[in-house]
């Protein structure tokens, strides 16, 4: 077990480093980031001046080791916009995010396992089609435009809950419905292919002999074992949910991260570009890396391995 | 002998299927008695693993069980509710399966396992009921019982995961065990030891045991009633001794000859092998169902054939008097 | 000799041949169907779309604005209305098809063929090879698509080739994950060993032995993510950062209709609702695809 999480631990850090790499090249793409902070109506002056007070006339392979180092120490530079560290901007933003994330999944595995369990139960039940329905539905809806049609009806036309901000708990119920929506397709099928593949196993039929209650053979055996796969699955959606609060974020007026990265993206703030993309990455490399170590202890047969 | 805890009268098994309906149990009589073993015996699909589950009551519900008697120590096992037969199952009946290596659930310790079937039935504290599994594993022969009711399934080999499905089935020390082909999935070696393990506790716990199986070698060192089975029905039932030294059913026969019984074959001659497929079960069923591979086939198979006594207890369906055609018949 | 024993059984003449089996399958699977039906439809407006519409989607006429549907009692012959710059929508609606199956086909090919070439390899290969692709497919999963996506098309400017090529580039993880199972399982069997064994190039091998063993999976996932490619483009283009105006893309549509959301909600609703179609369309036949070409994935 610990040999596993420390190969693990290994693995994340590797692609933590490749992914800070990538993150910090992809901005160079540009050609000269000088000329972009200084703007169109500088001169060639203002530009070498730039050029050399961010240091970006260092070669790029220094450039990347001293900005790393930086990192670590969470110091990702100034925002050229905000005029403020980046590092501070994302903190200060980060809380945000993190709780809609979290909302958001919670929301997603509320309905999708037991929907999935309920579609394995009964195959071909209304109740399974119903599912079946809402998951080809979901993958298939843009999460902006479902986020607008949800503000059109609960907001203008109900005013049930606010359609911008992030002041109050009630701010946070579209967009929690709407980034969790996302990732409920995935999870129900695969809660729902789980419990077919368990149900038909021999050890459920034990449990049946054994005098099991249909309940409990569901839940405290079946359940148990299908959950497995979920548990990665969840958290590689809430990497990919907080991908997705770019979006939701933006259109909710959350000032979240990611309402932070829309930010920075349209004012070509590079600095905070670049820390974002790390953070985020960083994010799911350790949720999965969580997830990887939870599985383990929920399956015996990765324990001892 | 005393009276049987099991009857079964006329059972019979139907699965829906696209092109009609498969009917793949046709109205079979068994009994069994507390001490008494009883070997039901056929090839796979001939119905007797859907048998033993109609009983335990364990058939999906794509499967239409009805039958004129089925009953467990005087309870009408056809109008139990769902709660009394949960009450029943592996309290007072048990099962264990064919594939030990499938059986148990491999996110569970063997000690959870054994305590959850005992505490399903019992006011029981957790930890007596442990107490009780550990018992239960020296009683099946495994040692250290201790450490490995801290073990997970993936632990132990298919012949320890084995036992350890038979202390789980008898840990409410049930009036009737059904093995389903116990020992098909082990080695040669370990098949022995569970076999002898088995019958030695349905003498200690004076329990009926029910063995389903294919192997007639098996069958001949345990068995006290032997019902052997051929496309959903049986063919002939009776005491072992009986069928063994007169077997009167032509695939009974053939199922003899398929095996080497000192005694029975000399040296050098050739095992019997039966040819033929099995027949389709979809529809109807008319006459002898053995008729297409039986090397005693007359016109009048096609006709009905009633199970018939030969002697007491020992009971055959077929047309020829002694399973075999008399001279008369072939002439004529 | 028993007459019944010549006489074929019952499940021997019941038993569909295999042509049969498939033409059920994909006949009796409606959501395959419905689903290329609507994706055909779609694909010939986009084709057909000067001949469907007699307005340009790029001539303005200022006085006549907003116009609704005709459906919505909107009275010109403008049958889904104008825009906020008086441009007829259906003639936008119908050319931004254009766009989203661009898109699609032109990032589902781009990171096909980067996906295929590493899962392959990888299954193939194994040993290094496959550590090194799976290393790869992990630094991909672990950066935020759309927030990368949104970065590089802002700084290389959103042209509609820069869209296809950078989502295409993003996009491959899931043909490299599927290929490089499908190869693993390919590579194991006899006929694999026996071209081995002949002395059998491994460039040969790979296209005529093992590519066109993985094709139902390859095509499966091309499908799925050529409607991955159309949404996030149409995310990447409402937020304003994706393809720019005046091209007609569907998700730049919703964008310029989002202000006017509270009064002409069609404006928002038309382009949003056929996105959905055709992303549910293109869904619907990769599912049915997989079902019908898998043995055992029935479910």
């Amino acid at each position: 077990m610990l040999g596993f999480i420390l190969k693990r631990l290994g693995l994340a850090l590797l692609v933590a480093l490749t992914v800070s790499f990538i993150s910090f090249s992809l901005l160079y793409l540009s050609g000269d980031p000088a000329t972009a902070i200084a703007g169109e109506s500088a001169n060639a002056q203002d530009v070498q001046a730039i050029r050399e007070l961010y240091g970006f006339d260092r070669p790029m392979l220094v450039q990347y080791f001293d900005w790393l180092w930086n990192a670590l120490r969470f110091d990702f530079g100034q925002s050229y916009y905000f005029k403020l560290p980046v590092a501070d901007l994302i903190a200060d933003r980060l809380g945000v995010t993190m709780r809609l994330g979290l909302a958001a999944i919670s929301f997603a595995l509320i309905v999708a396992i037991p929907l999935g369990v309920v579609a394995a139960m009964r195959p071909n039940s209304l109740i399974d089609k119903l599912a079946l329905f809402l998951s080809v539905a979901g993958q298939a809806m843009p999460s902006f435009w479902f986020a607008l049609v949800l503000i059109s009806v609960f907001s203008i036309k109900l005013g049930l809950v606010p359609a911008s901000g992030s002041t109050s708990w009630r701010h946070f119920i579209l967009p929690t419905v709407v980034l969790g929506y996302y990732a409920m397709p995935a999870i129900m099928r695969l809660t729902r292919a789980g419990m077919l593949e368990v149900l038909s196993s021999d050890y459920i039929r034990t449990a049946r002999a054994k005098g099991a209650s249909e309940g409990r053979v569901m839940f405290r055996h079946a359940l148990r074992n299908a959950i497995i796969p979920v548990v990665s699955l969840a958290a590689v959606q809430m990497g990919f949910m907080l991908g997705g609060s770019i979006v939701v974020e933006s259109i909710f007026a959350l000032h979240g991260a990611g309402f932070l990265a829309w930010e920075s993206i349209s004012r070509n703030d590079l600095p905070t570009v670049q820390a974002l993309i790390l953070v985020f990455s960083m994010f799911y490399i350790v949720f999965t890396l969580l997830a990887d170590i939870v599985n383990a202890w929920l399956d015996p047969r990765m324990r001892a391995a | 002998m005393s009276e049987p805890i099991l009857k079964v009268r006329d059972l019979r098994l139907d699965i829906p299927v696209p092109a009609g309906t498969l009917h793949a149990v046709r109205g079979i009589d068994f009994d069994v008695a507390p001490g008494e073993t009883l070997c039901i015996v056929g090839e796979s699909g001939s119905g007797k693993s859907l048998t033993s589950l109609a009983v335990m009551g364990l058939l999906g519900s794509a499967i239409r069980r009805s039958a004129a008697e089925l009953s467990f120590d005087g309870i009408d096992l056809q109008k139990a509710s769902r709660r009394q037969m949960r009450a029943l199952r592996g309290n007072r009946m048990a099962m264990i399966f064919q594939e030990p290596m499938t059986s148990l659930n491999p996110a569970y310790t063997i000690g959870d396992q054994l305590a959850e079937a005992l505490r399903l039935h019992r006011p029981i504290s957790k930890g007596d009921a442990l107490k009780r599994a550990a018992d239960l594993l020296r009683l099946v022969g495994i040692t250290a019982a201790e450490s490995r009711l801290r073990q997970f399934p993936h632990q132990l080999s298919g012949g320890l995961r084995q036992r350890v499905m038979i202390a789980m089935a008898l840990i409410c020390e049930p009036d009737l065990l059904i093995a389903d082909e116990p020992t098909t999935a082990l080695d040669v070696t370990i098949q022995a030891q569970i076999l002898r393990l088995l019958v030695d506790l349905r003498e200690k716990l004076g329990m009926a045991l029910i063995l389903i199986t294919h192997d007639l070698g098996v069958v001949g060192r345990v068995a006290d009633k032997v019902a052997v089975m051929y496309a959903g029905e049986l063919v002939e039932t009776g005491p072992a001794e009986q069928i063994f030294r007169n077997p009167a059913h032509p695939y009974t026969r053939g199922l003899l000859d398929c095996i080497p019984v000192p005694g029975r074959i000399t040296r050098g001659q050739r095992l019997g092998t039966i040819p033929g497929i099995v027949p389709s079960l979809i529809g109807r069923q008319a006459g002898c169902i053995f008729r297409d591979r039986c090397p005693e086939a007359i016109p009048a198979c096609t006709g009905d054939i009633p199970l018939r006594e030969l002697a007491r207890g020992h009971r055959l369906r077929c047309i020829h008097p002694q399973g075999r055609r008399i001279a008369e018949e072939i002439s004529a | 000799m028993n007459l019944s024993q010549q006489l074929p059984t019952a499940e021997q003449i019941l038993q569909p041949s295999p042509a049969a089996i498939l033409r059920k399958r994909i006949f009796g699977h409606s959501g395959f169907m419905i689903g290329v039906a609507v994706l055909a439809v779609i694909v010939l407006m986009a084709i057909f779309a000067p001949l469907l519409s007699k307005y340009d989607p790029y001539t303005q006429d200022l006085v006549n604005r907003m116009v609704p549907p005709s459906f919505m009692g909107g009275e010109s012959d403008h049958l889904l209305g104008t825009d906020q710059l008086g441009r007829d929508y259906l003639a936008r609606l119908l050319y931004g098809a254009r766009v989203s199956l661009f898109i699609g086909l032109f990032a589902a090919l781009i990171s096909g063929v980067i996906g295929t070439a590493m899962g392959v390899a990888a299954g193939y290969f194994g040993g290094r090879v496959d550590a090194v692709v799976t290393f790869l497919i992990n630094v991909r999963l672990a950066m935020p698509v759309v927030l990368v996506a949104l970065a590089v098309v802002a700084i290389l400017g959103g042209s509609l080739t820069v869209v296809a090529t950078v989502l295409g580039l993003l996009l491959w993880d899931r043909y490299a994950v599927v290929m490089r199972a499908s190869t693993l399982q390919v590579a194991r069997r006899e006929y694999v060993a026996a071209a081995q064994v002949i002395g059998t190039s491994t460039p040969r091998i790979l296209f005529s032995e093992i590519l066109p063993n993985v094709m139902n999976n390859l095509i499966v996932v091309a499908t799925l993510e050529m409607a991955h490619a159309i949404l996030l483009e149409a995310a990447l283009s409402f937020l304003g950062l994706g393809v720019q105006p005046p091209t007609p893309s569907w998700g730049l549509m919703i964008a310029e209709g989002k202000d006017m959301m509270l009064f002409e909600s069609w404006l928002v609703m038309i382009p949003g609702i056929i996105l959905f179609v055709l992303v549910l369309a293109i869904n619907l036949m990769g599912d049915g695809l997989r079902d019908i070409t898998s043995p055992a994935g029935r479910n």
